[in-house]
């Protein structure tokens, strides 16, 4: 049986004075990719907020066993990574500069970086093929060029769980498919992947799915399992339908 | 590359105070060559010899480091609030906080003036006339106590009236709505109390005339430890220059950091406000002009504006000097006419894609 990484149970959680979640309850497995989906306003962005400890809610979020408020903040950033949607990207820094940032939570205040901390940006941005602009400043990149920019960032942190909030947005098809290439690469090192996900194709990649709709979890069940797709299906009003082609499951408009 | 033009730039910056530090003891009522006769030849005449030694040393040369100082801390001040607040705009005197620091300055004087006046005469009690320039320790640094409260109580009241820093333009109105406010009773300060009125009015148009060492020693040490705290706090400002959530995610301690840097932002201000009045625009633009020819990191960027301030100031106060000697302006008004042009500048480019895009 997979251990749990992250564990959300009874979540209520407001923005202002609207209630966004009421009563979400989920099991994330530990070195699965699990993907978010839902129709606009379902509360997949909140969700994620408060899985990350961003947001205060009511419930009770579990990282690994352990209640998610009780472990010191920076113990809790080296082991959980958050990729937020259309965040500010520090337009004067460079490109290396940024990245390094996810190493924050490995650093003493003042120290300066390690090999390690070298090694990990390094990697992130090879793998995010953007370490032949690491000098530029990131005021200077494309929306898409940006995103990977952010991405690398988030690797950086070389977390035990990455949540990422709509991580294809702005990337052309070649790079949603490196990024494809990419959380494979996370899942092998045991990493466990969250992705809020409007690429409905790209989320049917994934192990598991928890599908949303108005601030619940109306299923939650392998993404290949024909009940996750009816779900899927139904959740989008029976505006899409699942389709194989070339041993992949599809989501065509109807 | 950006490390080698930072620093680069560092150097430039540090030649170009000396070469102004220079220019600035020669600038004055008594020229160039009037000081430079005596003081080469001092057996020709020492009564003038002496007289030229005064200028430079108990005038001119405390007033053009302090006018470096003054710059350095404005400087410094303005990169903190623009990386703090996450907005170009930010600057010391927008969020309220030097209109806070003149107010504190106002009301030690208006209560000063009151205790002198019952003891007879606008004289401190050991004989000394008080004023809002007056070079004593205990003058100086009760003066810069005051301003670092009034600028602390303004620039939190602006974050409580525009409720956190999410909101640009709510944050930058409550900014002027605290500054006005402030400001109006600063002038109610002074209306009850009107022998301070003559000395604060050379305060309110900002002047380094009247800086002496004191001063200048205060502001220094201000200045060191200012920079100091930068240094410590510059990597958080880089964290958060990623958005707040980010940095929240990274483990960032926000509140106590943001407590720190208000008290930084605050301590820099009021000490540059205490010692030479209210100098517009240095705090604004200095950030922005390194930015203009470098990106770099909060670090950096901290200390370039800081050297970038003390250049600026120091070369307005000589221009100030110059412009109608034997008279001279107060250097606030000439870096207010200076820094709106260059704010309405950046304003334009900014419409026009770029410049102040947030």
């Amino acid at each position: 049986m997979t251990s749990i990484a992250v564990r959300a149970s009874r979540i209520s959680a407001r923005l202002g004075n609207t209630e966004i979640l009421h009563d979400v309850s989920l099991a994330l497995p530990q070195g699965r990719w699990t993907s978010i989906v839902g129709p606009n306003g379902a509360g997949k962005s909140t969700l994620l907020k408060v899985l990350t400890g961003l947001l205060p809610c009511q419930g009770r979020v579990e990282l690994f066993g352990r209640p998610l408020a009780s472990i010191p903040p920076k113990k809790r950033a080296q082991q959980l990574a958050w990729l937020g949607q259309s965040e500010l990207a520090a337009d004067d820094l460079t490109v290396w500069d940024v990245v390094m940032l996810g190493r924050l939570p490995h650093q003493a205040w003042l120290a300066a970086p390690s090999q390690a901390d070298w090694a990990a940006v390094e990697m992130a941005l090879t793998s995010t093929q953007a370490w032949d602009w690491r000098s530029r400043s990131v005021g200077q990149l494309s929306g898409g060029e940006r995103q990977r920019v952010l991405l690398a960032r988030a690797l950086a942190v070389q977390a035990r769980v990455l949540l990422m909030d709509e991580p294809l947005a702005n990337l052309d098809p070649p790079h949603q498919a490196d990024w494809l290439g990419v959380v494979r690469c996370l899942l092998e090192s045991g990493v466990t992947v969250v992705s809020v996900l409007h690429e409905i194709s790209m989320a049917l990649h994934s192990d598991e799915m928890v599908i949303m709709a108005a601030g619940r979890v109306t299923h939650q069940g392998i993404s290949a399992d024909p009940a996750t797709h009816r779900a899927l299906e139904a959740v989008f009003d029976y505006r899409i339908t699942i389709h194989p082609l070339a041993k992949q499951w599809v989501a065509l408009p109807n | 590359m950006n490390l080698y033009r930072a620093s680069f730039i560092g150097w430039l910056l540090l030649a170009l105070a000396l070469l102004l530090a220079a220019l600035g003891v020669c600038v004055g009522s008594a020229g160039f060559e009037n000081l430079l006769k005596p003081l080469v030849n001092p057996l020709q005449d020492p009564g003038q010899t002496a007289m030229a030694w005064q200028i430079v040393w108990d005038i001119r040369l405390p007033r053009t480091l302090g006018a470096w100082a003054a710059g350095a801390l404005l400087g410094l001040a303005g990169a903190m609030a623009q990386g703090l607040f996450r907005n170009p705009l930010a600057d010391p005197f927008l969020l309220g906080s030097a209109s806070g620091a003149s107010l504190g300055v106002a009301l030690v004087l208006a209560a000063m003036v009151g205790a002198a006046g019952m003891s007879g005469g606008g004289m401190m009690s050991d004989g000394t006339a008080f004023s809002v320039f007056g070079t004593g320790w205990l003058t100086r640094l009760g003066l810069t106590g005051a301003a670092f409260g009034g600028a602390m109580l303004a620039v939190l009241l602006t974050l409580a009236l525009s409720n956190g820093v999410q909101h640009t333009l709510r944050l930058l109105l409550a900014g002027v709505v605290v500054g006005v406010v402030l400001g109006a009773m600063t002038h109610m300060v002074l209306l009850w109390s009107p022998e301070s009125m003559q000395a604060m009015q050379a305060f309110m148009l900002g002047s380094t005339a009247f800086v002496g060492w004191t001063a200048c020693a205060v502001m220094l040490g201000v200045w060191l430890l200012a920079s100091v705290a930068g240094a410590l706090l510059a990597r958080m400002l880089d964290g958060l220059s990623l958005g707040e959530a980010t940095a929240h995610s990274l483990g960032l301690p926000l509140v106590p950091m943001r407590l720190a840097l208000v008290a930084v932002l605050a301590l820099a201000t009021g000490a540059a406000v205490a010692q030479t009045g209210l100098i517009a625009f240095v705090g604004l633009a200095a950030p922005h002009l390194v930015r203009s020819v470098v990106k770099t990191t909060h670090g950096r960027l901290i200390l370039l504006s800081s050297l970038m301030g003390g250049v600026l100031l120091m070369a307005a106060d000589t221009l100030a000097r110059w412009l109608i000697a034997p008279q001279e302006l107060p250097v606030g008004v000439l870096t207010a006419v200076l820094g709106g042009g260059y704010l309405l500048w950046l304003m334009h480019r900014g419409t026009r894609g770029g410049g102040l895009a947030p």
